[in-house]
Order: C-alpha cells, then sequence, then structure tokens
C-alpha cells in the first residue's frame, strides 16, 4: 500500500458531503479492491472507527474486501436484461470461466473470481443500458444486446481460452 | 469572462450558435450517451475523427441520445440551409460513404429521419434549414409523433460538453430571469401553479416541497438532487443527465435562489461514470460564466453545486437513507418527521428531488406556470419521460404528456411486441410498481390512475412483458431485488420480505402449495402496512399485482407444476426434435456439461441427458435448425 497515494486522496476530498464514500470508491480504483491496510489507514487519519468503515464498505454493493481478478465481468440484472435472459448470460458465464455458483465471498457478495486470477465476475442491480438489453460490462466497457453465441468471442478478447 | 448582463448572455449565445449551426460547414455528431456507446457510437466517432483529419469543411463533436434507442448508433449530420439528416445503426465501416456524399446524402438508405426545426422551448423556435425531399420529418415516425419533447427539449441536438451550445439554445435564460426580474415567493407561485409533480415517483408537489424549505429559518440550507436512479429497468435521469446536464444545473441553482440554499449537492450512483463526468464538466462550466459561485450573474446571490457519489444502495434513493449516504454512513432510512425540509443534511433544512423535476424547472420559469399546466392533465400537469423497455419492437425514451394512454405508449411508440409475441403486461415503477394488464391499457397515465391498479408511477421505468414471460418468476425477481437492497433496519422489511421469496421460490421449483397464495396474500398486507420506509412499503407490490392479476399463472405453477412461459428452470426440460436436427453436432460442442450426444450427421441419434443437462439454454439458442425445443408438462415452444 501506497500511503501517500492514499493520503493524496483524502486530500483531495475537502469537502465533507460525500466524502468517506468518495476516499473508499478512489482507493478502490487503484487496488480494484480495499486492501485491509488502507481502511486501517484512513480509520487512522480521519479518526474514524475501523468497524464504521468495514460496515460501509459491506453495506454497499459497490466495494469489494477481497482481491479480484484482472478483468471484472459484470452481468446486468435490471428487470429489462431479466426479461431478455439474463439469467442465462449469467449461467453461461459461469460455465465458461469454470466457477462454481457455490463460491460466494466471506461478506455475502455474490463476486466470484476464477482460479488462476484472470476473471471475476459479479452482478450489477442495473447499469441504465435497458434499451440494450442483455447487457454485460467488462472492466470499463459496456456490451449491448448480448447473447449466449457470442459470450465465447467477447471473453477471448480478454485472453480467455476455451478448455 | 463571467456573465453579468444581458448582452453577455447574448454574446454567449451567438457564439454557441455557430458551433451548433455553422455557417459555411457541416457539422456531424455522433449520439454518445452511454446506450450509444455500448453498441458502438465511440468506435464511430473515432473512425470519423480518422476520416476527418484533414477535412476543414466539416466539423465533428458529440451529442447526447435523442431517445430512439433501437436504431442507435445514431449520428446527426447538419448541412448548412437544409437542416439535420438522422443516420441509424450506423458502423465504422458506414463512416465513408456518409462523408463522401454529403450532396446527395438524401439518397443513402441508412438515414431514419431529418430535422428541419426544433423547439428548444428556452428560446425561440430554430430553423436549422429548409428541409430535405423525401425524407421524413423526425415528428412523422411512429416512434416520435406521440411524444412531447419538454425535459428532452435539448437531448441528442446539442453538445452536452459544450456550455456555449446550451446557452445557444436558450440554455441559462430562465436563470436569468429569475435572478433579475422575480423574487423568491414569485418562483414558488409559478412552481406550484405549474402543478408540477416530484418524477422520483411519489408525485409531492413540487411547489409545497419548496414553500416548506423556504419557510425554514436558518443560517445553512442544502439542496439536493437525487440522482440514484436505482429502480431496474429505467435509465431516463441517466440521459437527462448525460444528454443535457445543464438543464439539471440551471434548475438547481433556481432552486437554490427560491428557498434560499447556499450549496447543492448532486448525489449520483456510481453505476454512471459518462453522467457524472459531464456533470462536473457543467458544473465546471458553469463556474466559468459566473453562473455558480459567488454573486451569480452580479446579483448577490451565491451558491455552488459539488457532487457526491454513491457505492450501489438502491435504498439510497430514499431521501433520508441518501442524506445518511452523503454523511458518510450506511445508508438506512430514519423514521420521517422531521422532514428534510425541517432536518436533513448535517440537520439542516433541505430539500430534494429528483433529477426530471429539476429539469422542469427551466421551462416553468421561463414560459410560466400557466403555461405547463398546458400539458398533461388536471391533477398531472406537464410531461414524464418513460424508458420503454423489455419486450417491445421499438425500445427507447419516450416523453409523453402526462394523461396519454398507455397503449399509445407501448403499441404507437413501442410498435407493439418484438417478433411476433403479444404483450400481455406493463411494469411499471420498478420494484414498488406493479405489473399492469392489458385489459387496463386504455388508462391514462397519470399518478392516481397506476395507484388505482395498483402500481405506481415511479421514476418512469416501462417494461414490457410478453408471453415469454413468466409473471411468478417476474415477482421472484423483484423480491430478490428488495431482499437483497433492504437495509436490515426493520423487521417487516427484512423477514417479511424474505419469507415471501422463499415461497415464491418454492412454488417456482414446482414445490408450491395451494395455501401459498393466502400466505403471500397476508404477508404482502403486512410488510406494507408496518415498514418503515417507502421500500418496505411498496416492495409487495409486484407480488400483489401478479397475483391479482395472472393468479392464473401461480395456480398452473402449484397445481399443475407447469411454467406455461416456460420460464422457470425446474419445471421445463429441453428436448432434441430429432425429426429437424441435421446431426450437425453444434450444441453438443456447445454444451457445458456435456449433456448432448449422437452421431454426427445422424439428427435422429441426438439426444439430451436430462440428469446431465443445466438447462442453460445454450443448445436452443445455437441450434440453427430449430430442433432445439423447450417444454413444461405439455406445454412446448416447439
Amino acid at each position: 500500500m501506497n500511503k501517500e497515494q492514499i493520503e493524496d486522496i483524502i486530500r483531495k476530498y475537502d469537502n465533507h458531503e460525500g466524502r468517506i464514500l468518495g476516499i473508499l470508491e478512489d482507493i478502490q480504483e487503484i487496488y480494484k479492491y480495499l486492501p485491509k491496510e488502507s481502511l486501517e489507514f484512513v480509520s487512522e487519519k480521519l479518526d474514524i472507527p475501523l468497524s464504521k468503515l468495514y460496515s460501509i464498505a459491506t453495506f454497499y454493493s459497490f466495494f469489494n474486501l477481497k482481491p479480484v481478478g484482472e478483468h471484472i465481468i459484470t452481468v446486468c440484472m435490471g428487470t429489462a436484461c431479466h426479461v431478455r435472459g439474463a439469467k442465462d448470460i449469467l449461467n453461461n458465464l459461469m460455465e465458461l470461466l469454470k466457477i462454481d455458483v457455490n463460491e460466494t465471498t466471506e461478506d455475502g457478495k455474490f463476486f466470484l473470481t476464477t482460479e488462476d486470477k484472470h476473471f471475476s465476475l459479479n452482478t450489477a442491480r442495473c447499469f441504465g443500458c435497458c434499451s440494450m438489453a442483455p447487457v454485460i460490462r467488462v472492466d470499463d466497457k459496456i456490451y449491448g444486446y448480448v447473447t449466449i453465441k457470442e459470450l465465447p468471442k467477447i471473453l477471448k478478447t480478454y485472453g480467455w481460452k476455451s478448455k | 469572462m463571467r456573465i453579468n448582463t444581458l448582452e453577455d448572455l447574448k454574446y454567449i449565445r451567438e457564439t454557441g450558435l455557430k458551433k451548433l449551426k455553422p455557417k459555411q460547414k457541416v457539422r456531424i455528431s455522433v449520439g454518445m450517451a452511454t446506450c450509444g456507446i455500448s453498441v458502438g457510437g465511440d468506435a464511430v466517432f473515432e473512425e470519423l475523427k480518422e476520416k476527418l483529419k484533414n477535412r476543414e469543411d466539416i466539423i465533428l463533436t458529440k451529442t447526447g441520445c435523442i431517445g430512439f434507442c433501437h436504431v442507435e448508433p445514431l449520428v446527426n449530420v447538419y448541412i448548412p440551409g437544409k437542416g439535420i439528416l438522422i443516420y441509424h445503426h450506423v458502423q465504422p465501416k458506414d463512416v465513408e460513404k456518409i462523408i463522401n456524399n454529403l450532396d446527395k446524402a438524401e439518397q443513402l438508405d441508412n438515414v431514419v429521419c431529418q430535422i428541419d426545426k426544433w423547439d428548444h422551448i428556452t428560446s425561440d423556435e430554430i430553423i436549422y434549414g429548409e428541409g430535405f425531399t423525401n425524407i421524413p420529418c423526425w415528428n412523422e415516425l411512429k416512434f416520435f409523433k406521440p411524444q412531447r419533447k419538454l425535459v428532452m427539449r435539448n437531448s441528442g441536438i446539442i453538445n452536452p460538453e459544450d456550455i456555449d451550445e446550451y446557452i445557444a439554445v436558450g440554455g441559462y435564460s430562465a436563470l436569468f430571469k429569475a435572478l433579475k426580474e422575480m423574487t423568491p415567493d414569485e418562483i414558488i407561485y409559478e412552481v406550484k401553479g405549474s402543478g408540477l409533480r416530484g418524477r422520483g415517483g411519489a408525485g409531492f408537489p413540487t411547489g409545497i416541497k419548496w414553500e416548506l424549505a423556504k419557510k425554514e429559518k436558518s443560517d445553512i440550507k442544502y439542496l439536493i438532487c437525487n440522482a440514484d436512479e436505482g429502480d431496474p429497468g429505467a435509465y431516463m435521469n441517466r440521459n437527462e443527465m448525460e444528454s443535457d446536464p445543464h438543464s439539471v444545473i440551471e434548475g438547481m441553482i433556481i432552486g437554490g435562489y427560491a428557498i434560499g440554499a447556499q450549496k447543492g449537492i448532486i448525489y449520483i450512483r456510481a453505476e454512471y461514470p459518462l453522467a457524472l463526468y459531464r456533470l462536473q464538466k457543467a458544473i465546471d462550466g458553469a463556474r466559468h460564466y459566473g453562473l455558480l459561485g459567488k454573486n451569480i450573474l452580479g446579483s448577490g446571490f451565491d451558491f455552488d453545486i459539488t457532487i457526491s457519489k454513491g457505492a450501489g444502495a438502491f435504498v439510497c434513493g430514499e431521501e433520508t437513507a441518501l442524506i445518511a449516504s452523503i454523511e458518510g454512513d450506511i445508508g438506512r432510512p430514519r423514521p420521517r418527521p422531521p422532514f428534510p425540509a425541517q432536518k436533513g443534511l448535517w440537520g439542516k433544512p433541505t430539500n430534494i428531488n429528483n433529477v426530471e423535476t429539476w429539469t422542469n424547472i427551466p421551462l416553468i420559469v421561463k414560459k410560466g406556470g400557466d403555461w405547463f399546466r398546458g400539458f398533461g392533465n388536471e391533477k398531472s400537469p406537464g410531461t414524464k419521460v418513460f424508458s420503454l423497455v423489455g419486450k417491445v419492437e421499438n425500445v427507447g425514451l419516450a416523453e409523453v404528456e402526462l394523461g396519454t394512454p398507455i397503449k399509445t405508449v407501448v403499441y404507437n411508440i413501442g410498435g407493439g411486441a418484438s417478433s411476433g409475441k403479444k404483450v400481455k403486461a406493463v411494469q411499471t415503477g420498478g420494484p414498488s410498481g406493479g405489473c399492469i394488464p392489458t385489459k387496463f391499457f386504455d388508462l391514462p397515465i397519470d399518478y392516481e390512475n397506476l395507484a388505482s391498479v395498483g402500481s405506481i408511477m415511479g421514476s418512469g421505468g416501462m417494461v414490457a412483458m410478453d408471453e415469454n414471460t413468466c409473471m411468478v418468476d417476474t415477482a421472484k425477481f423483484f423480491l430478490d431485488f428488495t431482499v437483497d437492497e433492504s437495509c436490515g433496519k426493520c423487521v417487516p422489511c427484512r423477514e417479511g420480505l424474505k419469507h415471501m421469496l422463499f415461497i415464491l421460490e418454492n412454488i417456482t421449483k414446482g414445490n408450491g402449495k395451494e395455501e401459498d397464495i393466502g400466505t403471500l396474500e397476508e404477508l404482502s398486507e403486512t410488510v406494507k402496512t408496518t415498514s418503515l420506509c417507502g421500500l418496505g412499503q411498496t416492495a409487495p407490490n409486484p407480488v400483489i399485482t401478479t397475483l391479482k392479476y395472472f393468479k392464473d399463472e401461480y395456480i398452473e405453477h402449484i397445481n399443475n407444476k407447469r411454467c406455461p412461459a416456460l420460464v422457470c428452470t425446474a419445471l421445463i426440460e429441453f428436448e432434441i426434435d430429432q425429426k429437424k436436427c441435421t446431426g450437425c453436432s453444434v450444441c453438443a460442442k456447445r454444451c457445458p456439461t456435456k449433456a448432448i450426444e449422437g452421431i454426427l450427421g445422424k439428427g435422429e441419434t441426438f439426444k439430451i441427458d436430462q440428469n446431465k443437462c443445466i438447462k442453460c439454454g445454450t443448445c436452443l439458442e445455437v441450434c440453427k435448425f430449430d430442433a432445439v425445443i423447450k417444454t413444461s408438462k405439455g406445454v412446448s415452444n416447439g
């Protein structure tokens, strides 16, 4: 953990409104998750109990407490995506990535990572791209009108190999 | 520069108009809201940039989304004197054809419509050109014809990242009028008179809310824009922020002046990075011109706006939870009163309105409350943007006057169900709303009418469902959502919903019992009447409405262990129609559990091992010969 980097982030938030969530989000942007030491550091710097930061990190679905894979695949599970087959897309991705359904993380969130740490798979409640349903996001790129047929093709562009 | 006088504003307006309607140059703008980008709008933009490197005669820019998401990516081509042509389904390979045929653009086959003139409302109608022969005007298309664009007055036309273009179409002239010619009471009078009701869902009269906040005496007051658009299936607010962010900012500054607030906060969900980026850019632009900050427009009024990001919690759309979240806490609601107008953010009077409510404010101030009342109906004036999605042909954003019948939206704008199926219901209001069956489709859409059939207006999600949508599964879907998003503070919501979900899961697995329906009804009533906040109070609505209007589907699941819509995996099976099967073995290759076996080239030998099948549907999707059929106790898609 780079303390200076986190100090810079903390300094950026001179506004009290939205400060804590903003700081945690920025830290997650660097590490893709919230390392324990970073939370301890923020707790000390801002004089906020670590337990409170932990409750925030587990309450909001955006935060991860465990390291994640190189590429994060998020399946939108909004209503439009649901009626257009998002569940089948998710199941298919789990099969393709060989991720076991029962592997839920300690904090109860749905966030699954492949053994080689190449991919993490999770779900979102709605991206607001409902007109393009079903939708998935890989890292920052959103794919609309996704079909089961083209999933392997999308995965291959991120270095996936069929086993 | 700072804008202080009308002359300053006019000067910027002229600058903006030169960008929007260049005199000698062609202007190409690509629809780049998140929806356009996700189907390739960004690649089209890059290709254009590359190809236009040496073309001094063409200006390239971005625009937002006009709402016709079904035919995106969209590209607008403005030709001086003629007007704007809108190209649909544009791919990078089409770029060359478009830029090489500007003089005979009308003959290209992927032009969807043209815009010769446009009413941006806050300015006089802008004439973009004389028009093209043989190309339909935008408002002649079935998708646009029943629409009335007040909120989306600039979406898909102006560049949302350029404040000058917003000012060019009359932007910030309402703010000018408010600060220079009106008192706070006069503004509140107009807003009250307009009859505008909160567009976040509950429909509380905006003017009355403002009046309450104004009456409070305090050294500091806050104003919040609720941009935590959490309803799954709704994305109007995202588009409003991405396509016309200044309309939100202008509305908020006027609101701040009216109630006497010094500080505005936009609470936006983390899932909307582009909206956040454009709002921040809009804030920076407004500050640069002195429209935010100290002594706005030289009027002596100080007001500034900051952005606060959410982190993925649906309950934070509830105003007291939202405030807790901004304060850096977990987003749990608290009982009201005291209302935020009395004790809100940091214990100070706070006024909260939804994104779309804010975008209406400049219109009301500029044109007057009476003018606004000319749209919509008596109890629900104005328009509402709906995100029309799900099983309709023309998915997109439809802005209609309130009071428009549901059927106009679903059939005229939406074009009915896609792929020849029949629409059986629309779901409005997200997890707090209900499923409205076709027998009520004559109903004019307004707050009261939707409530009378058990749903709510909500923030504007409208998800069409057809015969392939299982209503029990739909109820389960929403319950799964609300169970997950319940903050856990009060018992009825935390435990009641969980138990309801448990029953629904049993029913969809074929383990339902006859008494389940009665238990579900009873639990729904309890959760509805005893939960602490709006989340729990409305969460049973999807169950109540599907039980009321689609009870037969529940009974089919419970008594006959059959899912008529062929959705509930435990109740369906996949089979291969050996007469249709050609033995190509694509299904066997793609089957993730190797459940399909057969001899290559011999269709009659292909079979699915039901013990291995996980019912993922891959075989059905990859089969080119329609040889895979889905069945559920005698019902099938074959």
